[in-house]
């Protein structure tokens, strides 16, 4: 019997909510690391029972959690009374030092600020965690201000793959959120190509496992920048891939939903459609490599659903044709958002997808889209939401 | 020397640990810098959470207080205070009081 198991990161801790494949009735577990921010969770693709948290806080700053077992216990990998063989004590999982070593690292440039001049990058929190497909111990980190950075001991330390701020680095500059590597989409078939995205700074691809970087962003319009031929400085909201078809990105864009068939080389608008070109996350479904989901939002200056009714658009052609999905949401009076990192699909035949919003709902459409229902509704601001499907 | 400090909640729950905590710090000079070096020993989780983990600078969103003092801003290999080296008063590290 298939289950599921949601990981749903708030303003204020963490929660799990675990149904079987019905998805009809849920347990909810929590509130973990009750207080501090939660930017996201994730579970190993290889060993569903190693999950990774994110855990911070303006005051105390980052700490790396993880569970061996599903979440039922927590702790911090590095954070153990241990020591190395010189009696140094260890606790290395809350460093996220930039690598400017002459052997692996770059120079750490400035960026650019919300006023046009040069800032010290520095680092803030880790807002996104994708776990390998091939090995528990292996997780990368998109964090703030923007690198990845990876582990290969299971969140013990973490070492940043420079080269990709050689990307025009002082050029990236922050979004309202901060400037954060929000997106990491690993593709399954070949351990070497690593897509990353940034707000705002655009879209990168690696060919060859961080080495380099490829900026991609040719066919990316904004009209918030004075040269709009420019190939940084695109306030990129999330990207999404089927595994199955590497090649073909969805991104929904600050303004504009787009996609590319060539790994990024070009990209073009599917938005037509939407009631606005404005929103945060993107997905795609887990059986249908066209079929995808949006959650329009009024305005970048006005974050909330348009005519105050909450609304998923999905496509099943790879964009261009829209339809509404209302079914069981709110549909006068609705005013949160949905953040970058709160929707999901779980992978059973009746392809689940599930979002979170900024009023601490959780919803489920255990049938692609067609009807849903709030899982909780009353958790503090949801930041983040994946899903596990276990068997 | 024996020295007590006070933590504040997140950061107690983060290390596991219940009350003050007490600390024996070398000498002959007790400041901030070695006192938060031997909690840093012995409670490695807290590595990082009162000091930035590269510049080693005060998170800018705590405290340091003892005997009445803002210590906050003071050179951080300056001697602490007689009745704090003496465990007469602890050495209270607080968050900023911010509202959210």
């Amino acid at each position: 019997m298939s289950r599921v198991r949601v990981l749903v990161g708030t303003r204020k801790g963490a929660f799990l909510l675990e149904s079987d494949g019905q998805r009809q009735r849920w347990q909810v577990h929590g509130p973990f690391f009750g207080g501090w921010e939660i930017y996201h969770l994730k579970g190993s693709p290889v060993d569903p029972d190693r999950l990774y948290a994110s855990q911070s806080s303006n005051w105390f700053g980052q700490i790396m959690q993880r569970s061996d077992d599903g979440g039922r216990t927590w702790y911090t990998p590095g954070g153990a009374l241990e020591t190395t063989p010189d009696g140094v004590p260890m606790g290395q999982s809350n460093l996220f030092a930039y690598d400017t070593s002459p052997e692996t690292g770059r120079p750490l440039s400035t960026h650019q600020w919300y006023d046009g001049t040069q800032h010290p990058w520095e680092f803030k929190r880790v807002w996104h965690l994708e776990p390998s497909y091939t090995d528990p111990d292996t997780v990368y980190a998109g964090v703030e201000d923007a690198a990845l950075f990876r582990s290969t001991d299971g969140g013990t330390t973490w070492h940043e793959l420079a080269a990709l701020r050689e990307q025009q680095g002082e050029k990236w500059a922050p979004g309202a959120g901060g400037m954060g590597l929000h997106t990491i989409l690993l593709d399954p078939n070949n351990p070497r190509r690593i897509y990353v995205a940034i707000s705002a700074a655009g879209a990168f691809r690696t060919d060859d496992g961080g080495q380099s970087w490829k900026v991609i962003t040719n066919g990316l319009t904004s009209n918030y920048m004075p040269d709009p031929t420019v190939t940084i400085g695109f306030c990129v909201h999330r990207l999404a891939m089927h595994p199955q078809h590497p090649d073909r990105v969805f991104m929904q864009l600050h303004w504009n939903v787009m996609r590319t068939d060539n790994a990024g080389e070009l990209w073009t608008n599917i938005g037509a459609g939407l009631p606005s070109d404005f929103g945060f996350p993107i997905e795609v479904h887990a059986h249908e490599p066209e079929t995808i989901y949006v959650v329009p939002i009024q305005s970048d200056s006005e974050h909330y659903p348009p005519e105050g009714k909450l609304r998923v658009y999905r496509s099943r052609t790879g964009g261009g044709d829209w339809e509404p999905l209302t079914n069981g949401l709110p549909q006068e009076n609705c005013y949160v958002n949905v953040l970058r990192d709160a929707m999901c699909r779980d992978d059973l035949d009746d392809c689940g997808i599930y979002f979170g919003t900024t009023g601490g709902q959780v919803y489920v459409s255990p049938d692609s889209g067609n009807h849903w229902h709030p899982i909780v509704s009353n958790l503090p601001p949801v930041v983040s939401v994946e899903v596990q499907t276990l068997s | 020397m024996t020295i007590r400090v006070e933590l504040p909640f997140h950061l107690r729950n983060l290390a596991q640990i219940r009350g003050e905590v007490t600390l024996d710090v070398p000498g002959p000079v007790v400041s901030l810098r070695t006192v938060l070096d031997a909690l840093e020993a012995h409670y490695p989780v807290l590595r990082g959470t009162i000091r930035d983990p590269v510049t080693g600078r005060r998170r800018p969103l705590l405290r340091f207080f003892a005997c009445r003092e803002d210590l906050s801003h003071k050179p951080p290999d300056d001697s602490l205070p007689a009745a704090v080296t003496s465990g007469a008063e602890p050495l209270l590290i607080v968050g900023a009081i911010a509202g959210g």
